[in-house]
């Protein structure tokens, strides 16, 4: 166990991406759309809901359309402060806009192979080693499902990768592979298992869960059911939209805005709707089409904006953000990587998002790698260090110390060096070295990255997890699969 | 006369006017004009030059939906002229598409329909959440020649392979070809499948399936 996390707490940088009459209007033009276009709810359950509270529910094409009034009532139920408990409460995560939190990533399909380098299908083990390393790493807050267990049944699959998880972290989990009422109520039973109890989970939520929405202006049937059982057990939730620019979302960004936002406010007014105060949040992953290719891009320009404005909206409707930043759309560790996990990261912090997601994969987040996920964490503990701004004082001002040393001295040897440099940020991947020392060796941080990652596999080894809750965890699962 | 308006039908292509497409082919049936050529010397040409000003880098992706969705209409507007008449437009083959059961994700395999029929295939666009059985059906109906699956899930994913088997037991197999896609789906999952075809991406898609159809 790493004892603390490294959040961003103290962030003095402000940017302004929409004026408050911006957003106004982006919130304007998402009532209009929920009430005149509508949102597609392909649920018996949620169509129920709606329905219950007025909303034109069309039975035939499923969707939705609610008046504004009923959202914005809706929306003000929701708590705007709480915490996603650990099961190690030290490593509580308090979501109360004054901390930014990074997850890991998911969820790929392939992994890049710690010891052999190949790329690979993903499987449990993976999830497994990946949890360890996460666990260890203090930047890592909390854990999404990294890679699918797909060498799991498809039915049960979400259930073994929360065990793979539990099993060596006792950090907060959040899934976003759990998209069925079947599997939502199997998770909440192994949750309340290790909470001990219903109403313990209900107190100190452990697991929380993410759906995404089906852009443009649609759901998941069983997103939505694996959401509302969550919400009813206590269980934050939250909707991710990844509307994209010129495919599943207007070219302009201003529109793609109005489309995320209408998707993903609609789900939430629907959770307060069925459970009035569930604590939920925001979340947005939202992008501009490659216009080459067609392909979900996870980096650019377009990204990076949308970043700091979806914490605008999410500030707007008093609900935590979760934001999609990190995620490169680079194939390995390299120069685009670095570029788009960093300017993205840095727009979604720099406006105080609640949680990131997340460290550690490529390609558009298809493709796991230690590396990478080691490098995001560098680039995650650059940032929270430059957030912190410039303190001035007169400590900082350090006049006297100026004085003493005069023209031509150095600073090395003072005493106000020594009580103050290690407020410096020291890197642990970039290479600072003589540059004869790197011809040399012809080493670098993909290297150090990878021989870190095996140091802490070889050494981290926390297992968490009572071996009789275990057990009962593989009850649980036993039950679905039978 | 008719180069001119041959011309106007690139264009419309061209521009992505479906509204145009379909105003220049009903102007070609009154004139008496064979769709045939309607279709060769004036659409075509448009789609065409849409394809090589896109493998250039000058037009994307939205381009050639449009001009895809432009030449959709001018075909169908010149469709019951060539039945009429007792022709076929010739196509490069059919493909029977859609994603598979319990998925519901579409904007994929939708711009993979676009893009093959723009490319001279008939495409049979059977929707989302497609059971095998019906897969199974439509290809034996129209006499595919390749059926495509998409997918978005890696739960899902495992769908295309019962898709395969189905198309196996109902003895389809080997003369329907399969290609299949989607963002969890890689070519080793394919080839262990044993789908014939796989791409990344819609433009990639119609390569793999001229390959297939051997044009």
């Amino acid at each position: 166990m790493a004892g603390r996390i490294r959040s961003l707490s103290d962030r003095r940088l402000r940017l302004e991406v929409l004026c408050p009459e911006d957003v106004e209007r982006i919130h304007t033009a998402t009532l209009d759309v929920i009430e005149t276009v509508g949102v597609r709810f392909p649920s018996q359950r949620a169509l129920a809901i709606w329905e219950a509270h007025g909303a034109k529910v069309d039975r035939e094409t499923m969707v939705v359309r609610a008046p504004g009034a009923l959202i914005e009532e809706a929306l003000r139920k929701a708590p705007p402060v709480y915490t996603l408990a650990a099961r190690d409460p030290a490593l509580d995560l308090p979501l109360d806009g004054q901390h930014v939190y990074v997850g890991t990533d998911g969820c790929g399909v392939e992994v890049i192979d710690l010891e052999t380098g190949v790329r690979r299908r993903s499987c449990l083990r993976d999830i497994e080693e990946i949890a360890r390393i996460a666990d260890y790493l203090e930047e890592v807050a909390f854990h999404w499902v990294p890679v699918s267990a797909q060498d799991c049944p498809p039915e049960s699959r979400g259930l073994h990768e929360l065990r793979a998880i539990w099993r060596h972290s006792a950090k907060h989990v959040q899934t976003e592979s759990i998209y069925s009422a079947r599997e939502a109520e199997a998770a909440v039973e192994m949750a309340a298992a290790l909470a001990g109890g219903r109403e313990a989970l209900r107190a100190r939520p452990i697991l929380s869960i993410m759906e995404c929405t089906t852009s443009p202006l649609g759901h998941d049937g069983g997103s939505l059911e694996a959401a509302l059982v969550g919400a009813e057990a206590g269980l934050p939730v939250g909707f991710m939209t990844m509307a994209s620019c010129a495919s599943t979302g207007p070219a302009t960004l201003a529109g793609n805005l109005v489309v995320g936002n209408a998707e993903v406010i609609s789900a939430l007014a629907l959770i307060q709707l069925a459970f009035p105060g569930a604590p939920v949040f925001y979340a947005a992953a939202q992008t501009a089409m490659d216009l080459r290719t067609g392909a979900y891009t996870g980096g650019g320009p377009e990204d990076f904006l949308f970043g700091a404005a979806t914490n605008a909206l999410a500030d707007f409707y008093h609900i935590p953000l979760s934001m999609g930043s990190f995620a490169t759309g680079a194939k390995e560790p390299n120069w685009q990587a670095g570029i788009e996990n960093s300017l993205s990261t840095f727009m979604a912090s720099v406006v105080g998002s609640d949680m990131l997601l997340g460290v550690g994969l490529l390609h558009g987040s298809r493709i796991w790698s230690y590396e990478q996920l080691l490098m995001d964490c560098e680039i995650w503990d650059l940032i929270c260090h430059m957030m912190t701004g410039i303190v001035v004082n007169e400590e900082t001002l350090a006049l006297e110390v100026i004085r003493e040393v005069g023209p031509g001295g150095n600073f090395l040897k003072h005493r106000h060096t020594k009580e103050h440099m290690r407020a410096l940020w020291i890197p642990h991947l970039m290479d600072r070295r003589p540059y004869e020392v790197w011809e040399e060796r012809r080493d670098g941080a993909r290297d150090w990255a990878r021989a870190r990652a095996r140091e802490i596999l070889a050494s981290h080894d926390p297992r968490p997890l009572d071996p009789l809750l275990d057990a009962e965890l593989g009850r649980i699962i036993a039950a679905v699969e039978g | 006369m008719s180069e001119e308006l041959f011309q106007a039908m690139a264009q419309s292509i061209v521009d992505g006017d479906i509204e145009a497409a379909r105003r220049l082919a009903q102007q070609a049936i009154e004139q008496g004009i064979d769709p045939l050529d309607a279709i060769n010397k004036g659409f075509v040409v448009g789609v065409n030059y849409v394809g090589d000003q896109f493998a250039r880098g000058e037009m994307f992706l939205p381009d050639l939906v449009l001009a895809g969705e432009a030449m959709k209409a001018a075909v169908a507007t010149l469709e019951p002229e060539m039945a009429r008449r007792g022709t076929e437009r010739k196509t490069l083959g059919k493909v029977v598409l859609g994603t598979v059961q319990g998925d519901i994700h579409e904007i994929g395999k939708t711009l993979v329909g676009t893009m093959l029929s723009a490319s001279g295939f008939q495409v049979f666009d059977l929707g989302v959440d497609v059971p095998a059985e019906r897969f199974v059906a439509k290809a034996r109906e129209v006499d595919a020649d390749i059926v495509g699956l998409s997918a978005l899930l890696t739960t899902t994913m495992l769908r295309q392979r019962e898709v395969i088997q189905a198309l196996e037991a109902a003895g389809l197999r080997p003369k329907v070809k399969v290609m299949v896609g989607g963002a969890p789906v890689t070519a080793a999952w394919a080839q262990e499948i044993g789908a014939e075809g796989h791409s990344e991406d819609a433009i990639g898609a119609v390569a793999v399936a001229k390959r297939l159809v051997g044009a």
